[in-house]
């Protein structure tokens, strides 16, 4: 009997990598974008967006080809469908949000070697069907799309006190402005977002039990 | 099936890459126009910039429709010449022998009246850097400039492209008393030049300053002969 779309062991693998499997803070991949395009949020999203739609659906054409692909090759094929898509991506992007794809410059290129993606491909999409790998990618794309916002979130906040480039803290409060308060230049670096990534998977780490180390 | 043989093995690598291929130049050909625009958006953007005229996105073509009032290409020997000016890509003109080259004028109407707005191209440290300079219509006063660069270090050389770098070249002179093109020394803490051709350059950047500096003495000496004809 074949299993609902949406049964709980697919379910599973949608939610998984959002929290308890989560690409980032548990696997610890894919770290060098989440560093380089999170200081504001609207470049985290689309590039959280464009890691989704290139994970999903090279899960997907893995999925579909996985009894064809030779297996000497297997990697060569995952890591043209990766070029082939995040190409596609970046032409999108150029034509359609042109100041987003000039902000992320090369790291739209650099999704072809975020580890999450050949990760997935190679661990989930050669051994599964087309619509499990398909939830597979949404959710580890989500996941990851997830921690990236929230870094993007308080680094864009603290760093230049607005989000999505909309003032949060009032230009009043400002010293320059006879106020009391400053932006942390600190936040805008990529350290601050590594830091970042640190506190959240102690916060992680301390409310789930499962991921502690004994 | 067989999918571990070799004839197996090399004809689907071999389909898959053209397939792969072909998909990908669809989709580079259907976005081109799209991209295109969006890149003659950010120039008209960065034209306007030159001036001090601030636009967006989204208000960039418009403005630009209502400001650059005439454009046009010149020769080195300062006569207008055929063509469309906003099209002349600068890299394969500055291969070209000098005499070949085609030099694009922008005239844009300012608060200040007419200014002469001239593109700039030439090398930094890493790749190539560029800009567009605007002249008042004393064909010796700057009025404004704006650089940007393909590559050059963040913090360093890439400082190039920011306010604090750029406004310091209003007010500047290209011809000195006597008339002689002396255009603008982009300078060292050490150096000693004439106030009105000076301005500061970046510490950490000198390369891409003095690129900068060689990059405008090319292209004014270019355009010499059409600010004399101008002068007139």
């Amino acid at each position: 009997m074949s299993e609902g779309l949406f049964s709980k062991k697919n379910i599973g693998l949608l939610a998984g990598p959002i929290g308890s499997n989560n690409p980032i803070t548990v696997q610890v991949l894919g770290i060098c974008s989440a560093l380089a395009v999170t200081a504001q949020l609207k470049p985290a999203f689309v590039m959280a967006l464009s890691v989704t739609v290139v994970v999903a659906f090279g899960n997907v054409i893995i999925s579909l080809l996985r009894n064809t692909i030779p297996n000497r090759i297997r990697i060569i094929v995952q890591l043209v469908v990766i070029a082939a898509l995040v190409i596609i991506v970046d032409q999108f992007l150029k034509a359609f949000v042109y100041d987003v794809s000039k902000q992320l410059s090369v790291f739209v290129g650099l999704i072809i070697t975020n580890c999450i993606l050949m990760g997935r491909l190679e661990a989930f999409a050669l051994g599964n069907k087309p619509w499990p790998s398909f939830l597979d990618g949404i959710g580890n794309g989500a996941g990851y799309g997830l921690i990236l916002i929230i870094i993007a979130f308080f680094r864009e906040l603290l760093g230049s006190g607005t989000l999505w480039g909309f003032r949060i803290i009032p230009e009043s409060w400002y010293i320059a402005n006879g106020g009391f308060y400053s932006n942390n230049g600190m936040m805008i670096l990529p350290p601050m977002a590594l830091i970042t990534v640190g506190v959240i998977i102690w916060v992680q780490r301390s409310r789930n039990s499962k991921l502690q180390e004994k | 099936m067989d999918t571990n043989g070799n004839k197996y093995t090399f004809i689907y690598a071999s389909a898959m890459v053209i397939l792969v291929a072909a998909i990908l130049s669809i989709t580079a050909l259907k976005l081109k126009p799209a991209q295109q625009k969006n890149i003659d958006i950010e120039k008209k953007q960065n034209i306007l910039s030159s001036v001090g005229i601030a636009s967006t996105f989204a208000d960039a073509e418009a403005i630009y429709a209502e400001r650059i009032v005439n454009s046009y290409i010149v020769n080195f020997s300062g006569e207008q010449i055929e063509g469309n000016a906003f099209s002349i890509d600068l890299k394969s003109e500055r291969a070209k022998p000098e005499a070949d080259r085609k030099l694009p004028v922008y005239e844009c109407k300012t608060d200040e009246g007419v200014k002469f707005i001239l593109p700039m191209y030439g090398a930094g440290l890493w790749g190539p850097i560029w800009g567009y300079v605007s002249v008042n219509d004393d064909m010796n006063t700057l009025y404004g400039a704006n650089f940007a660069h393909a590559g050059e270090t963040p913090g360093l050389g890439a400082e190039i492209a920011t306010k604090a770098f750029q406004e310091p070249f209003k007010g500047k002179k290209i011809f000195d008393g006597s008339g002689n093109l002396v255009s603008i020394i982009v300078a060292k803490s050490s150096e000693t030049a004439p106030a009105e051709h000076k301005v500061d350059g970046i510490s950490g950047g000198t390369i891409t300053s003095k690129g900068l500096q060689a990059m405008l003495l090319n292209d004014f000496t270019s355009y010499k002969a059409f600010f004399t004809k101008k002068k007139q």
